[in-house]
């Protein structure tokens, strides 16, 4: 059974004579897990297996005689699913790094089995920010981006450009309430003003009503303190009800790439969000979003596929260095005291929490009559560098930390 | 039930048939051998699906009640598991009793509404019930939301066996389900499940010979909605987790699929369903996006191709009970 799925899976090998004796059983095995079919799969999806081919290509472990295979698999968005794939992959088909996993439930739930296991976990799908908090573990890399950066990025630079009043559009559960809560922090303390806000039930269709109350508010910004589907309609009824066209401005707390190019730019026009990657800002970029779109079906790179491109190469750098992949605690030790740098986030660090360091962006979709292709989508509005990007090291409480 | 007693002894107990003495043997060799050769974890889990499959065939299979909210004792149940072995420190024997013991609580409540209406609106209320308590999940704050609650520790069973080790917990998992299957069995061939069959084909007659079928029907319900929630708290402790996706009314479509896949109103097509359906979640993880077309693909085999379900089928054509 097991042969034949194996066959099924993804691999690519790179064999390269002998292998190294202390790499555990000669390969460095790489799983992908993410959401394969549903609601994240074109964000992260088979493009993160792509991305995570790339970067194995790129770094040439062939010619470090490195022999590295790649896996992935579908958690279906279940924690119980995740878990025990991971499990599985770790104790049976011997996985060293477990890489992407968006959904947060599902992150949580493999970031205590591979802390337990002392494998690796680098994290570019999942957003929840106690992942470098509370949760934090010796074994995992939170790669790309996190709630915490989300907000301040999003209300701290809308602040400094000019938007000061705000309305906020909440789920009403506690992922909403805490992006809410974060981002009207970050507004206040920069000098802006949170007019009122509105709770919608989790899921919603109809934002109708809510959004006549933020239209009336005046608010120069509505921030959409939501996710997924949720603020994808609130956008397409917030164009209905052109709010965008008679001044007011749209802030979503979390969207991705795909999610704008589905909305497509008449639509989603002027709307303001927080990134740490797209394809359109310098060549190096341009070239890999070019490859990565010839290998996956035509769909540009998100910034979680770029975070696991990253990922997987500046583990590689360490797993090359330390000559070793059998202590995961060891390799991510070696990873953290490692200066990043790689072709798509350039330098960067990880700190001691298991926070990656990088700028990241505030973003405005485009005009229709200002975009140049299918997929130029953005234009960059701020930078938000990188010291000020992430959750200082003595706000999240992770054990890790001393003093 | 004084009343209900003199019609009850009338029933004729069936005989054991020798085909499910076989076939119990059979799958206590099986389960006894399984860990050899596939992976505990994924035992343990098709073990508890089967038990809550087991558990909803009970009502479907033998009441011919169709409820559209079993998430509701599973999930609610793990969370309590969860939450007793997590943040109050029971032992997990106590830890799944309480989750056993919420979900009967839960099957009173939500039972004694549903049963007063047939067929689709019973199938329509335990629903809406189930979906109402599933955004109680979404809200309150001890199930943690979306994030649900995770590394809830396995700890000693009666303070000794360290469930840590894969086979101690497997072995008790194993326990748990052999004991609510041979229960869900006694209640199927006792008077009172003789009356429960009674009330699934003519339930007007039952009422005419004198029974009471709304109560049977609500003991009936509360037994199943118990049984799930063992299924449910065990689930959690053997994942040390406890999430939405169990609340969900998709894991209440889940279920009926095991039972139907299987083999309704059969003892042992529930546990072949749910084997069925988790090997195909977990196999199937492997080859990414292909997996709801292959689900799919399986579905509608098994639909046009074994009507009865896999061992209803198997059962009719070899002509034993099963």
């Amino acid at each position: 059974m097991k042969r034949l799925l194996s066959t099924v899976a993804f691999a690519a090998v790179f064999a390269a004579g002998a292998a190294h004796a202390q790499v555990s059983d000669g390969v460095v095995k790489i799983g992908v897990m993410n959401d394969m079919s549903g609601t994240y799969a074109d964000l992260a999806g088979p493009g993160s297996v792509v991305a995570a081919q790339m970067a194995v290509e790129d770094f040439g472990a062939a010619a470090k005689g490195l022999k590295v295979e790649i896996v992935g698999a579908d958690h279906q968005n279940k924690p119980d699913v995740g878990s025990n794939v991971v499990r599985q992959w770790i104790d049976v088909d011997k996985v060293d790094v477990i890489v992407d996993v968006p959904t947060s439930s599902v992150a949580l739930a493999v970031n205590e089995i591979v802390r337990q296991k002392n494998k690796v976990f680098l994290i570019s799908g999942a957003a929840a920010s106690n992942l470098t908090g509370d949760k934090c573990a010796p074994t995992t890399v939170h790669w790309t981006y996190d709630t915490w950066a989300l907000a301040n990025g999003t209300g701290n630079a809308i602040v400094k450009t000019g938007g000061k009043n705000w309305f906020f559009l909440t789920a009403d559960y506690a992922f909403g309430h805490a992006l809410e809560r974060d981002t009207a922090a970050v507004v206040e303390k920069n000098g802006g003003k949170v007019l009122g806000k509105v709770r919608h039930p989790f899921p919603a269709t109809d934002f109708s009503s809510f959004l006549l109350q933020a239209q009336s508010s005046k608010a120069q910004i509505i921030g959409l303190a939501n996710a997924g589907a949720d603020t994808t309609n609130a956008i397409k009824q917030a164009a209905e009800f052109g709010i965008v066209k008679g001044g007011q401005n749209l802030a979503a707390l979390l969207i991705f790439l795909t999610d704008i190019k589905a909305l497509g730019l008449e639509t989603a026009q002027g709307l303001v969000f927080t990134e740490a990657w797209y394809w359109d800002m310098n060549d190096a970029n341009r070239e890999f979003a070019k490859k990565f779109a010839a290998r996956n079906k035509g769909l540009y790179p998100s910034m979680v596929q770029a975070g696991v491109y990253s990922a997987v190469t500046h583990y590689l750098k360490a797993v090359a260095e330390l000559k070793s992949d059998s202590d995961g605690a060891a390799v991510v030790t070696k990873m953290k005291s490692m200066p990043t740098d790689d072709k798509l986030f350039g330098k960067g660090t990880i700190r001691q929490d298991g926070r990656k360091i990088h700028p990241m962006y505030l973003f405005e979709v485009k005009k229709p009559s200002e975009s140049k292709g299918p997929w130029d989508l953005y234009k960059v509005r701020a930078t938000i560098p990188a010291e000020e990007a992430f959750r200082p090291l003595k706000d999240g409480a992770c054990p890790l930390v001393k003093g | 039930m004084t009343t209900a007693a003199t019609p009850m002894s009338v029933v004729t107990m069936p005989a054991r048939s020798r085909s499910e003495v076989i076939a119990f043997a059979v799958m206590v060799a099986l389960l006894l051998i399984a860990p050899v050769f596939i992976y505990p974890l994924f035992l343990m889990k098709a073990l508890c699906f089967a038990l809550f499959a087991c558990a909803f065939n009970l009502l479907l299979g033998y009441v011919g009640l169709l409820s559209f909210g079993h998430a509701l004792y599973f999930g609610w149940a793990s969370y309590v598991s969860a939450y007793a072995a997590k943040v109050l420190g029971f032992n997990p024997e106590f830890a799944i009793l309480a989750g056993a013991l919420t979900a009967a609580v839960l099957g009173l409540v939500a039972g004694s509404l549903a049963i007063r209406r047939q067929g689709i609106y019973f199938a329509m209320i335990t629903l809406a019930l189930a979906q109402m308590m599933y955004f109680f999940a979404v809200q309150a704050p001890f199930t943690g939301g979306e994030d649900g609650i995770q590394s809830v520790p396995r700890g000693y069973l009666f303070g000794l066996i360290d469930l840590g080790q894969p086979l101690a917990m497997y072995g008790t998992v194993l326990v748990i389900f052999l004991g609510g299957f041979l229960a869900i069995y006694r209640i199927i061939h006792s008077p009172f499940g003789e009356v429960l069959k009674a009330i699934r084909e003519n339930e007007p007659r039952a009422i005419s010979l004198g029974y009471k079928t709304d109560r049977h029907k609500l003991i009936a319900f509360v037994l199943s909605a118990t049984f799930a929630g063992l299924a449910g708290g065990t689930k959690a402790i053997v994942f040390q987790l406890a999430s939405l996706t169990d609340v969900d009314w998709p894991m209440s479509g889940e279920v009926v699929l095991m039972a139907l896949v299987g083999g309704l109103g059969t003892v042992f097509g529930p546990v072949v369903g749910a084997v069925i359906v988790v090997a195909m979640q977990n196999y199937l993880a492997q080859v990414g996006q292909w997996v709801l077309v292959i689900q799919g693909v399986i579905f509608v085999a098994c639909v046009l191709l074994f009507r009865r379900g896999i061992v209803g089928e198997l059962a009719a054509r070899l002509r034993i009970k099963l």
